[in-house]
Protein backbone atom coordinates (compact mmCIF):
# COMPACT_ATOMS: atom_id res chain seq x y z
CA UNK A 1 0.00 0.00 0.00
CA UNK A 2 2.92 2.63 1.39
CA UNK A 3 4.85 1.73 -2.29
CA UNK A 4 1.69 2.26 -4.45
CA UNK A 5 1.00 5.45 -2.78
CA UNK A 6 4.78 6.38 -2.98
CA UNK A 7 4.36 5.52 -6.74
CA UNK A 8 1.13 7.57 -6.86
CA UNK A 9 3.04 11.11 -5.56
CA UNK A 10 5.65 10.34 -8.56
CA UNK A 11 2.95 10.73 -11.85
CA UNK A 12 2.97 13.64 -13.74
CA UNK A 13 5.74 15.74 -12.08
CA UNK A 14 9.46 16.27 -12.97
CA UNK A 15 11.73 18.32 -12.49
CA UNK A 16 12.04 19.80 -15.89
CA UNK A 17 8.41 20.88 -15.56
CA UNK A 18 8.57 22.62 -12.80
CA UNK A 19 11.59 24.62 -13.79
CA UNK A 20 9.77 25.19 -16.79
CA UNK A 21 6.83 26.45 -14.41
CA UNK A 22 9.14 28.87 -12.60
CA UNK A 23 10.34 30.55 -15.86
CA UNK A 24 7.21 30.91 -16.88
CA UNK A 25 6.26 32.60 -13.80
CA UNK A 26 9.53 34.80 -14.12
CA UNK A 27 8.79 35.62 -17.20
CA UNK A 28 5.27 36.99 -16.77
CA UNK A 29 6.07 38.82 -13.79
CA UNK A 30 8.79 40.29 -16.37
CA UNK A 31 5.88 41.40 -18.54
CA UNK A 32 4.11 42.99 -15.44
CA UNK A 33 7.18 44.97 -14.10
CA UNK A 34 7.56 46.37 -17.83
CA UNK A 35 3.84 46.99 -18.37
CA UNK A 36 4.91 49.44 -14.94
CA UNK A 37 7.60 50.99 -16.90
CA UNK A 38 5.99 51.86 -19.42
CA UNK A 39 2.98 53.60 -17.92
CA UNK A 40 0.35 51.90 -19.43
CA UNK A 41 -3.34 53.38 -19.12
CA UNK A 42 -4.82 52.31 -16.08
CA UNK A 43 -7.63 50.03 -17.06
CA UNK A 44 -5.65 48.19 -19.77
CA UNK A 45 -3.06 47.65 -17.10
CA UNK A 46 -5.08 46.29 -14.82
CA UNK A 47 -6.76 44.27 -16.68
CA UNK A 48 -3.53 42.50 -18.06
CA UNK A 49 -2.03 42.52 -14.33
CA UNK A 50 -5.48 40.71 -13.30
CA UNK A 51 -5.18 38.19 -16.16
CA UNK A 52 -1.39 37.16 -15.59
CA UNK A 53 -2.10 37.32 -11.88
CA UNK A 54 -4.69 34.70 -12.34
CA UNK A 55 -2.86 32.70 -14.84
CA UNK A 56 0.12 32.81 -12.26
CA UNK A 57 -1.97 31.25 -9.77
CA UNK A 58 -3.17 28.86 -11.94
CA UNK A 59 0.04 27.59 -12.30
CA UNK A 60 1.29 27.36 -9.01
CA UNK A 61 -1.57 25.71 -7.71
CA UNK A 62 -1.24 23.19 -10.57
CA UNK A 63 2.31 22.38 -10.53
CA UNK A 64 3.56 23.33 -7.46
CA UNK A 65 0.58 22.66 -5.08
CA UNK A 66 0.07 19.52 -7.65
CA UNK A 67 -3.30 19.80 -7.59
CA UNK A 68 -3.69 18.98 -11.31
CA UNK A 69 -2.60 15.55 -10.64
CA UNK A 70 -5.62 15.08 -7.73
CA UNK A 71 -8.75 13.47 -7.92
CA UNK A 72 -11.21 16.11 -9.91
CA UNK A 73 -13.41 15.59 -6.59
CA UNK A 74 -10.82 17.73 -4.60
CA UNK A 75 -10.93 20.50 -7.08
CA UNK A 76 -14.51 20.59 -7.13
CA UNK A 77 -15.38 20.49 -3.53
CA UNK A 78 -12.27 23.69 -2.85
CA UNK A 79 -12.43 26.04 -5.86
CA UNK A 80 -16.00 26.76 -7.54
CA UNK A 81 -17.00 28.32 -4.32
CA UNK A 82 -14.05 30.41 -3.44
CA UNK A 83 -14.18 31.81 -6.67
CA UNK A 84 -18.05 32.47 -6.25
CA UNK A 85 -17.19 33.64 -2.89
CA UNK A 86 -14.69 36.28 -4.06
CA UNK A 87 -16.74 37.32 -7.25
CA UNK A 88 -19.75 38.27 -4.99
CA UNK A 89 -17.20 40.90 -3.10
CA UNK A 90 -17.23 42.65 -6.44
CA UNK A 91 -20.76 43.45 -6.34
CA UNK A 92 -19.82 46.39 -4.25
CA UNK A 93 -17.33 47.92 -6.19
CA UNK A 94 -20.22 49.94 -7.84
CA UNK A 95 -20.55 51.64 -4.42
CA UNK A 96 -17.07 52.62 -4.56
CA UNK A 97 -17.37 54.26 -7.89
CA UNK A 98 -20.64 56.35 -6.49
CA UNK A 99 -18.68 57.89 -3.64
CA UNK A 100 -15.85 60.06 -5.29
CA UNK A 101 -18.67 62.04 -6.96
CA UNK A 102 -20.83 62.58 -3.69
CA UNK A 103 -17.42 64.49 -2.61
CA UNK A 104 -18.47 68.87 -2.03
CA UNK A 105 -16.65 70.84 -4.49
CA UNK A 106 -13.08 71.70 -3.10
CA UNK B 1 -4.79 -2.25 -4.36
CA UNK B 2 -6.30 -3.98 -7.51
CA UNK B 3 -7.66 -6.24 -5.06
CA UNK B 4 -9.02 -3.13 -2.69
CA UNK B 5 -10.60 -2.25 -5.64
CA UNK B 6 -12.57 -5.10 -6.82
CA UNK B 7 -13.77 -5.34 -3.19
CA UNK B 8 -16.52 -2.54 -3.41
CA UNK B 9 -18.51 -2.46 -6.16
CA UNK B 10 -17.23 0.94 -8.39
CA UNK B 11 -20.97 2.12 -9.26
CA UNK B 12 -21.91 4.06 -5.74
CA UNK B 13 -19.30 3.05 -3.73
CA UNK B 14 -17.77 6.38 -2.78
CA UNK B 15 -21.44 6.89 -1.13
CA UNK B 16 -21.11 3.86 0.64
CA UNK B 17 -18.32 5.61 3.14
CA UNK B 18 -15.31 4.03 4.05
CA UNK B 19 -13.44 5.41 1.30
CA UNK B 20 -11.41 8.07 0.93
CA UNK B 21 -13.57 10.07 -2.09
CA UNK B 22 -10.16 12.81 -2.58
CA UNK B 23 -8.15 9.96 -2.17
CA UNK B 24 -5.27 12.11 0.52
CA UNK B 25 -4.66 11.91 3.44
CA UNK B 26 -6.59 14.12 6.28
CA UNK B 27 -3.48 16.28 7.00
CA UNK B 28 -3.46 17.41 3.38
CA UNK B 29 -7.27 17.42 2.97
CA UNK B 30 -7.21 19.93 6.21
CA UNK B 31 -4.35 22.31 4.74
CA UNK B 32 -6.11 22.60 1.96
CA UNK B 33 -9.72 23.84 3.92
CA UNK B 34 -7.25 26.20 6.03
CA UNK B 35 -5.97 27.61 2.95
CA UNK B 36 -9.02 28.37 1.01
CA UNK B 37 -10.44 30.01 3.83
CA UNK B 38 -7.12 31.65 4.22
CA UNK B 39 -7.43 32.79 0.34
CA UNK B 40 -10.75 34.29 1.34
CA UNK B 41 -9.51 36.38 4.01
CA UNK B 42 -6.67 37.81 1.58
CA UNK B 43 -9.09 38.19 -0.77
CA UNK B 44 -11.36 40.79 1.42
CA UNK B 45 -8.13 42.56 2.45
CA UNK B 46 -7.33 43.23 -1.51
CA UNK B 47 -11.17 44.27 -2.00
CA UNK B 48 -10.99 46.41 0.98
CA UNK B 49 -7.49 47.97 -0.46
CA UNK B 50 -9.22 48.06 -4.23
CA UNK B 51 -12.53 50.03 -2.61
CA UNK B 52 -10.71 52.46 -0.51
CA UNK B 53 -8.28 53.10 -3.85
CA UNK B 54 -11.34 53.46 -6.18
CA UNK B 55 -13.15 55.93 -3.33
CA UNK B 56 -10.27 58.38 -3.49
CA UNK B 57 -8.92 59.58 -6.57
CA UNK B 58 -6.46 60.96 -4.83
CA UNK B 59 -5.00 57.83 -4.09
CA UNK B 60 -1.22 58.42 -3.47
CA UNK B 61 1.84 56.63 -5.96
CA UNK B 62 4.35 56.33 -3.48
CA UNK B 63 6.72 53.40 -5.30
CA UNK B 64 9.26 55.00 -7.70
CA UNK B 65 10.36 52.52 -10.28
CA UNK B 66 13.71 52.87 -8.95
CA UNK B 67 14.40 52.06 -6.29
CA UNK B 68 11.41 50.59 -4.44
CA UNK B 69 9.66 48.72 -7.56
CA UNK B 70 12.99 46.99 -8.50
CA UNK B 71 13.41 46.12 -4.89
CA UNK B 72 10.14 44.79 -4.69
CA UNK B 73 10.84 42.92 -8.31
CA UNK B 74 13.76 41.17 -6.67
CA UNK B 75 11.50 40.13 -3.44
CA UNK B 76 9.15 38.67 -5.71
CA UNK B 77 12.09 36.67 -7.77
CA UNK B 78 13.06 35.16 -3.84
CA UNK B 79 9.82 34.52 -3.33
CA UNK B 80 9.33 32.55 -6.82
CA UNK B 81 12.46 30.27 -6.38
CA UNK B 82 11.96 29.64 -2.97
CA UNK B 83 8.87 27.92 -4.13
CA UNK B 84 11.10 26.12 -7.02
CA UNK B 85 13.61 25.16 -4.26
CA UNK B 86 10.04 23.95 -1.93
CA UNK B 87 8.81 21.87 -4.86
CA UNK B 88 12.34 20.61 -5.00
CA UNK B 89 11.93 19.61 -1.29
CA UNK B 90 9.04 17.80 -1.33
CA UNK B 91 10.57 15.86 -4.78
CA UNK B 92 13.17 14.65 -3.21
CA UNK B 93 11.55 13.34 0.14
CA UNK B 94 9.44 11.35 -2.14
CA UNK B 95 12.03 9.97 -3.22
CA UNK B 96 13.37 8.86 0.59
CA UNK B 97 16.64 11.32 0.19
CA UNK B 98 15.96 13.19 3.34
CA UNK B 99 19.80 14.96 3.04
CA UNK B 100 18.53 16.96 -0.14
CA UNK B 101 14.86 17.46 1.22
CA UNK B 102 16.50 19.35 4.21
CA UNK B 103 18.98 21.28 2.08
CA UNK B 104 16.56 22.29 -0.39
CA UNK B 105 13.88 23.33 2.65
CA UNK B 106 16.79 25.50 3.73
CA UNK B 107 17.87 26.97 0.32
CA UNK B 108 13.70 27.56 0.61
CA UNK B 109 14.15 29.42 4.09
CA UNK B 110 16.79 31.26 2.68
CA UNK B 111 14.17 33.21 -0.37
CA UNK B 112 11.85 33.24 1.92
CA UNK B 113 14.05 34.98 4.78
CA UNK B 114 15.91 37.16 2.12
CA UNK B 115 12.45 38.33 1.23
CA UNK B 116 10.85 39.58 4.75
CA UNK B 117 14.18 41.33 5.11
CA UNK B 118 14.30 42.96 1.68
CA UNK B 119 10.29 43.72 2.69
CA UNK B 120 11.15 45.05 6.30
CA UNK B 121 13.48 47.50 4.63
CA UNK B 122 10.96 48.37 2.12
CA UNK B 123 8.49 49.32 5.24
CA UNK B 124 11.33 51.12 7.08
CA UNK B 125 11.74 53.09 4.16
CA UNK B 126 8.09 54.27 3.70
CA UNK B 127 7.75 55.12 7.60
CA UNK B 128 10.85 57.04 7.96
CA UNK B 129 11.62 59.10 5.06
CA UNK B 130 8.06 59.09 3.36
CA UNK B 131 6.67 59.33 7.01
CA UNK B 132 3.74 56.71 6.47
CA UNK B 133 2.19 55.68 8.81
CA UNK B 134 -0.72 53.10 9.52
CA UNK B 135 -3.23 56.42 10.39
CA UNK B 136 -1.86 59.14 8.24
CA UNK B 137 0.57 60.08 5.67
CA UNK B 138 1.68 63.33 3.63
CA UNK B 139 -0.94 62.81 0.78
CA UNK B 140 -3.83 63.09 3.24
CA UNK B 141 -5.33 59.53 2.52
CA UNK B 142 -5.30 58.08 5.22
CA UNK B 143 -6.75 54.88 4.20
CA UNK B 144 -3.29 54.14 2.31
CA UNK B 145 -1.17 53.37 5.27
CA UNK B 146 -4.24 51.10 6.78
CA UNK B 147 -4.79 48.78 3.93
CA UNK B 148 -1.38 48.63 2.74
CA UNK B 149 0.49 47.88 6.16
CA UNK B 150 -2.91 45.32 7.25
CA UNK B 151 -2.40 43.76 3.74
CA UNK B 152 1.52 43.76 3.28
CA UNK B 153 2.19 42.90 7.24
CA UNK B 154 -0.89 40.03 6.99
CA UNK B 155 1.33 38.51 4.16
CA UNK B 156 4.77 39.14 5.93
CA UNK B 157 3.36 37.32 9.50
CA UNK B 158 2.31 34.70 6.97
CA UNK B 159 5.84 34.44 5.74
CA UNK B 160 7.60 34.41 9.48
CA UNK B 161 5.11 31.80 10.79
CA UNK B 162 6.38 29.78 7.10
CA UNK B 163 10.02 29.99 8.23
CA UNK B 164 8.90 28.95 11.68
CA UNK B 165 7.42 25.43 10.14
CA UNK B 166 9.61 25.00 7.56
CA UNK B 167 12.27 25.16 9.98
CA UNK B 168 10.83 22.97 12.15
CA UNK B 169 9.72 20.38 9.60
CA UNK B 170 13.93 20.61 8.19
CA UNK B 171 14.94 20.12 11.66
CA UNK B 172 12.27 16.67 11.74
CA UNK B 173 13.45 15.45 8.60
CA UNK B 174 16.90 15.88 9.19
CA UNK B 175 16.25 13.53 12.61
CA UNK B 176 14.78 10.85 10.57
CA UNK B 177 10.78 12.27 12.01
CA UNK B 178 7.73 13.14 9.30
CA UNK B 179 7.23 11.83 6.51
CA UNK B 180 6.83 12.57 2.99
CA UNK B 181 3.33 13.43 3.20
CA UNK B 182 4.57 16.37 5.83
CA UNK B 183 6.89 18.13 3.82
CA UNK B 184 4.68 18.06 1.37
CA UNK B 185 1.95 19.62 3.64
CA UNK B 186 3.99 22.38 4.57
CA UNK B 187 5.00 22.78 0.65
CA UNK B 188 1.48 23.58 0.26
CA UNK B 189 1.50 26.36 2.90
CA UNK B 190 4.59 27.70 1.02
CA UNK B 191 3.28 28.21 -1.79
CA UNK B 192 0.32 29.50 -0.73
CA UNK B 193 2.04 32.21 0.71
CA UNK B 194 3.40 32.75 -3.10
CA UNK B 195 0.92 32.57 -4.69
CA UNK B 196 -0.86 35.74 -2.57
CA UNK B 197 2.00 37.65 -3.44
CA UNK B 198 1.24 37.04 -7.35
CA UNK B 199 -1.90 39.21 -6.32
CA UNK B 200 -0.71 42.06 -3.86
CA UNK B 201 2.74 42.62 -6.30
CA UNK B 202 0.57 44.00 -8.94
CA UNK B 203 -2.22 45.07 -7.70
CA UNK B 204 -0.59 47.17 -4.76
CA UNK B 205 3.32 47.76 -5.89
CA UNK B 206 2.87 47.76 -10.18
CA UNK B 207 -0.27 50.49 -9.61
CA UNK B 208 1.08 52.20 -7.37
CA UNK B 209 4.83 53.05 -9.68
CA UNK B 210 6.08 56.12 -10.16
CA UNK B 211 8.02 56.31 -13.55
CA UNK B 212 10.55 59.46 -13.71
Amino acid sequence: MSSHAEEAVHVGANISTFTKVWIALLVMTGIEVLLAYEQVPTMIMLTVLLGLSIIKAALIIAYFMHLKFEKLSLFLTLFPMLIFCIVLMLIFLGDAVRIPNMRPPA
Amino acid sequence: MSSHASAVSPAGSVWEGGQSPYATNSKKFGMWLFLISDSLTFSAMLFAYTYSRVTNPDWPKPFDFSPAIIFSTVMTFCLLSSSLTMVLAVHSMNHGDRKATVRWILATMVGGGAFVVLHMSEWLKLINVEHVTALNNPWGVPLFGGTFFALTGLHMTHVICGLIYLAIIATGVGRGKFKAEDVEVSGLYWHFVDLVWMFIFPLVYLMSARVG
